[in-house]
């Protein structure tokens, strides 16, 4: 037996090593080589908690606080903590919501998540809410919990179209690089400096690795918070805007269609920027924010609508002063130059009239912009591109499109403020193209005057005061005057560079300065003269006309006004547009010269109250916007249900064609299973 | 028994084992703590953990096995048979009196004290099997007396199997073990592994394909050994009759079980372990009508193969494991408490808890052959076959090796049944090897 034993023994001994070892073998390479496992460790048990910073604040040129973060609490709920007595009446009377109400939101709490998980019962409560609920919250904890949440608050009721609003990234955002580092259901700025802004109002998020246990709660923090990463505040935003002077620019501009745009001509930042109709910012915050959009998108005035960056007018006659910059510079007339205007102008087989009728208001370049002769300007601008250096009417055109350009008029001036409009200046190839290379500098004429296809916005007339103030220079302009306190930021720096125009030496600035200031001494803004104020400026009259489901009307003149002041040393280049509200001289001169005085004086005097008064009650809404509004609405309803009839149509065809690619899609694979499971 | 005969038996007591089982014990309550302890935790001393538990029922196995020292070494073979007896008899009860758990009716219960006899019985068996042996009229040689042993070892098996607690019987199939070591013949072992090799074929092979394979096979041999076969028609029965012992198997019993022995989850676990859908012939939502669950002991395998396969080399550290610190592992007290030991120990970790088992049953061999009485040499050889199940089968199972069948990991898992009796095995045994110069009947 002893031999037996001994074998047996190792037979057993060896069974049992050799067991063990594919054991072994197995967890070595389910350890060491499988690195799913791995993966789906961390998936599974590993929480990352983003933890979102508060907001940049936004502070005006004084300080003021413009934009910040405010708390506002939602109603949380856990289900599975709530108390079993519970006084359903006190609590639906706290929160203004019927029995219906709490039963259902229970409801969908628990369909969409677990009892054990708190979930929002509630959204951003009112303050009543939350002061009624604040005072019974301990009877109801820890089944409901108010949590605190930060949003944004504007402290005026204006600028809200400059400040912009936040929301939730759309799907569609997301697609896009510059949101990779977003998630569903996160903010960002959806407009204004918010957007433009974004990475640095945003700060940077932090996120915190917890683990979590079976039942997703959280638990830990994962290897004791070694890779989590800190939360940083957005930075702060100062501007250049005067928080002050914008209320009483806005205010002017109440029950007017137009907008009003103010830059500091030394600096390029920009005082003030009204698109009016306004609306209150704080509309586009809160649980109404969807809701209230809505409302002002249907607005027939719209008020979502930046005039001042994208609205492009006919700049009429606030375009002379650059006509006759370019007709002195290229040298097609001297300052001297005088017309002979009789009322009209009649060189182009056509009667082009003019404001004058007198003999010599005209007589020189100063006068003829004083008085803003038609005549005088039509025919400098034929001068000038006919002018005979120029080997053919297209370089001639070339060139004054060229100037007209290093003043960033037909392109976007580049203003931190998203959706900016070029307006649009004419060169020869888009006259060859509309004119079929048939045309000459009578075709074009009206350009020289501001109107025909010249286009500018209310920024780039307002710039446009600038390089005539500076005597031949600009900077961008721009709203951000420092980032967090530091004026250096690499964001500010292309704001902080000089931009040139096309050598124009200072004798041709003073000569069209001089004639500027006679506009308001001595020619058709008078009234916008202010005491101890050298102000340079022009009026404009803009004839427009509207395109109504393909019919051309035309309406009520534009009221423009430009302007700069003081002519040395100048602080403020303004424009002024209002819309079908008749001359520049009635509405836009007054409102531009008030705030002038408002920003230069920091007070209205009280001999011009009255005016004051007049221009901001004056309501020069035209009944017609309306009508307009309501026309082009039926058009577009019309055209949307035409467009949604083709699209049923289509789509029930489709529908035929994939139920039956559907149908023979099913019987391949049940015949595939079929097969699978005799094999 | 005096003061210098007391003594001697402290000396005479087996050290290396007592060692590895205590290490195997702490190592089980270290398991237990690292999944339940929280940071938050203010105190380690906490009544209501289970590792205080697990420290108290470690306690209770001391004093047991204190006691179990203490006593004279021929009464564990006296009473062997009678303790069997009576195991048999409880055994019986529980089919009828069972608390159902989870659909098995193998617990007793006594007021809020409950207990699993299955679990306990092995012991006894044990004990009964290793009396047999060592009865002078016993000749193992014999088929009667081979039978009895068989009998004695799987009278237990087929009572637990009765009150559905499949995992539990499988253990008792470790006896043959035993029996080889005694003297079965090697025939046994081969047609025991033949036998599995073609239950797995039937499982994993189409039963048609398995049919060809098998009859071609009997084909080839038989060409082979035709000139042999000539010479003796005996041969030519044998290969025909194993033939037929194989097709009966493949074409008959496998599906017999299948179709009505075996239960649902059973089948689910077996044909998930083999990585196959459960055919439609054995699907026996098909034939009820139910609507198929998800297959819970495959959620159940895969979280553990999560904890342990994210381990790696070393382990993610102590009290760092995410999957069992946090739950996911089902069971992980119990039955999965080896994932504790992958996830944060590692390879490295779970290789040394292996070799400490391999060293335990090791030298348990070692301590059978030294004995003089074959009482203790068998009853040894059931404490190694015991353990060796449990440890192979549990491991296994964690990382996918093997279906799921509820059985411990011997010392580590949670629980007082599990510890108190392996705590006993191991006492007897050191008890018994104690009294290695002396012939206990």
């Amino acid at each position: 037996m002893p031999p037996l034993a001994n074998s047996r023994r190792y037979i057993i001994s060896f069974l049992f090593i050799a067991i063990a070892s594919v054991i072994l073998l197995r967890l070595f390479f389910l350890q060491n080589f499988e690195a799913k496992y791995k993966i789906m460790a961390n998936d599974i048990a590993i929480y990352k908690k983003v933890v979102y910073p508060p907001r940049g604040v936004i502070q005006d040129r004084k300080g003021e606080v413009m934009l910040e973060n405010t708390i506002i609490y939602d109603l949380m709920v856990t289900p599975k903590n709530i108390q079993k007595q519970f006084d359903t009446a006190q609590f639906c009377a706290a929160l203004d919501i019927d029995k219906q109400t709490f039963l259902n939101t229970m409801k969908r709490v628990l369909q969409r998540n677990l009892a054990v998980q708190q979930s929002a019962f509630m959204e951003q409560l009112s303050n009543e809410q939350t002061a009624r609920f604040q005072e019974i919250a301990y009877m109801y904890n820890p089944g409901f919990e108010l949590i605190e949440r930060n949003i944004r608050e504007y402290k005026r009721a204006s600028a809200g179209i400059l400040l912009g609003y936040i929301g939730e990234v759309s799907p569609e955002m997301l697609k896009k690089p510059r949101y990779t580092s977003y998630r569903q259901g996160d903010y960002a700025g959806l407009s204004g400096l918010e957007l433009q802004y974004e990475e640095v109002l945003r700060g940077q998020r932090g996120v915190h690795y917890l683990e979590r246990d079976n039942h997703n709660r959280p638990r830990d923090p994962y290897k004791g918070g070694a890779l989590d990463s800190q939360e940083i505040s957005g930075r702060s935003l100062e501007l250049y805007l005067d928080a002050a002077l914008q209320t009483y620019a806005e205010k002017l501009m109440a029950n007017k269609i137009g907008s009003v745009v103010a830059i500091d001509p030394q600096t390029g930042g920009i005082l003030a920027m009204v698109s009016s109709p306004t609306y209150d910012p704080n509309l586009l915050r809160g649980h109404d924010r969807a809701k209230n959009y809505a409302m002002l998108f249907r607005e027939p005035t719209r008020p979502m609508f930046n005039r001042a960056t994208q609205a492009m007018y006919p700049p009429g006659s606030t375009i002379k002063p650059f006509t006759g910059l370019v007709a002195l510079n290229v040298g097609a007339i001297t300052p001297s130059y005088g017309y002979p205007c009789r009322g009209s102008y009649n060189a182009c087989r056509r009667s082009i009239a003019c404001e004058h009728k007198d003999a010599g208001h005209a007589a020189n370049f100063r006068l003829a912009l004083a008085h803003s002769c038609n005549s005088y300007f039509c025919h400098v601008f034929r001068m000038t591109i006919d002018y005979k250096s120029f080997s053919s009417i297209q370089e001639g055109l070339q060139t004054w499109h060229n100037y007209y350009n290093s003043f960033s008029f037909g392109r976007n001036t580049g203003i931190d403020i998203p959706y900016e409009k070029p307006g649009n200046v004419p060169d020869s190839s888009y006259y060859d193209k509309l004119y079929r290379g048939v045309w000459n500098s009578c075709t074009v004429v009206f350009v020289g005057m501001g109107q025909g296809e010249l286009l500018l916005t209310p920024l780039q007339m307002a710039n446009g005061m600038c390089i005539i103030a500076n005597k031949g220079y600009y900077y961008t302009p721009h709203f951000v005057k420092s980032i967090g306190k530091n004026q250096d930021d690499t964001l500010l720096k292309k704001y902080h560079e000089k931009h040139v125009v096309l050598n124009i030496p200072d004798t041709t600035f003073n000569i069209v300065q001089q004639a500027m200031q006679d506009v308001v001494e001595s020619g058709t803004a008078i009234g916008a003269k202010l005491d101890g104020v050298t102000i340079c400026a022009k009026t404009g009259t803009a004839e427009n006309k509207a395109t109504v489901n393909g019919e051309v009307i035309k309406m009520q003149n534009h009221s423009m006004f430009v302007a700069f002041a003081p002519r040395e040393n100048p602080k403020i280049a303004i424009a002024v547009a209002i819309e079908n509200a008749g001359f520049g001289a009635t509405w836009a001169a007054p409102i531009a010269s008030l705030i002038i005085e408002k920003y230069l004086k920091d007070s209205v005097s009280v001999k011009r109250k009255e005016m004051e008064d007049k221009m901001m009650n004056a309501h020069l809404i035209n009944k017609y916007v309306y009508t307009i509004d309501s026309v082009l609405r039926l058009h577009d309803a019309q055209v949307y249900q035409a467009r949604m009839d083709r699209q049923a149509a289509a789509d029930s065809i489709k529908f035929i064609t994939d139920s039956t690619n559907y149908m023979r899609w099913i019987e391949s694979n049940v015949q595939m299973v079929r097969r699978s499971r005799k094999s | 028994m005096s003061n210098s005969l007391r003594k001697a038996l402290f000396y005479r007591i087996d050290g290396i084992i007592l060692l590895l089982y205590v290490m195997l014990v702490f190592i089980g309550i270290t398991a237990v703590f690292s999944v339940e302890h929280r940071t938050t935790d203010t105190s380690l001393i906490m009544m209501n953990k289970s590792y205080m538990k697990q420290l108290t029922w470690f306690g209770y196995s001391l004093l047991l096995g204190f006691m179990i020292l203490l006593t004279d070494s021929k009464f564990f073979s006296s009473f062997a048979f009678l303790i069997y007896t009576i195991a048999i008899a409880v055994l019986i009860i529980t089919i009828f009196a069972g608390v159902d758990v989870k659909g098995s009716k193998s617990w007793l219960g006594v007021g809020s004290f409950r207990f699993q006899p299955g679990e306990v019985a092995k012991i006894f068996t044990a004990l009964a099997l290793a009396k047999f042996f060592s009865l002078p009229e016993t000749n193992f040689a014999r088929l009667k007396d081979r039978l009895v042993a068989v009998g004695i070892a799987l009278t237990p098996a087929v009572l637990i199997i009765l009150q559905k607690e499949t995992g539990l019987a499988l253990v008792y199939f470790t006896f043959f073990l035993v029996m080889y070591r005694e003297g079965l013949p090697n025939a046994v072992l081969i047609i025991g592994f033949s036998v599995i090799a073609l239950v797995l074929g039937t499982l994993l092979i189409d039963r048609k394909l398995l049919f060809v394979i098998l009859t071609g096979l009997a084909l080839i041999i038989g060409l082979l050994m035709r000139n042999t076969i000539r010479r003796n028609i005996v041969l030519l029965i044998f290969l025909v009759g194993t033939w037929g012992v194989c097709m009966l198997f493949s074409q008959v019993a496998v599906p017999f079980v299948f179709k009505h022995v075996l239960q649902r989850h059973q089948i689910d676990r077996i044909f998930g372990t083999l990585g196959k859908e459960v055919p439609d012939e054995y699907d026996k939502t098909l034939v009820a009508g139910e609507e198929k669950k998800g297959n819970s002991s495959e959620y159940n395998v895969l979280q553990s193969k999560i904890a342990i396969g994210s381990g790696g080399l070393w382990g993610k550290g102590f009290l760092n494991g995410t999957s069992t610190k946090n739950q996911f592992v089902p069971e992980q007290n119990t039955d999965f408490i080896f994932c504790a030991i992958g996830e944060q120990f590692g390879f490295v970790g779970s290789a040394a808890l292996i070799i400490i088992y391999i060293s335990l049953m090791l030298r348990i061999i070692f301590i059978a052959e030294r004995q003089r009485s074959v009482f203790t040499r068998v009853y040894a050889y059931c404490v190694a076959s015991i353990l060796f199940f449990h440890f192979a089968v549990n491991i296994s199972m964690t990382i996918g090796l093997m279906p799921v069948i509820g059985i411990t990991l011997p010392f580590l898992s949670y629980g007082g049944s599990s510890l108190l009796s392996f705590s006993i095995l191991i006492f007897i045994l050191v008890r018994l090897d104690a009294d290695r110069q002396t012939i206990i009947r």
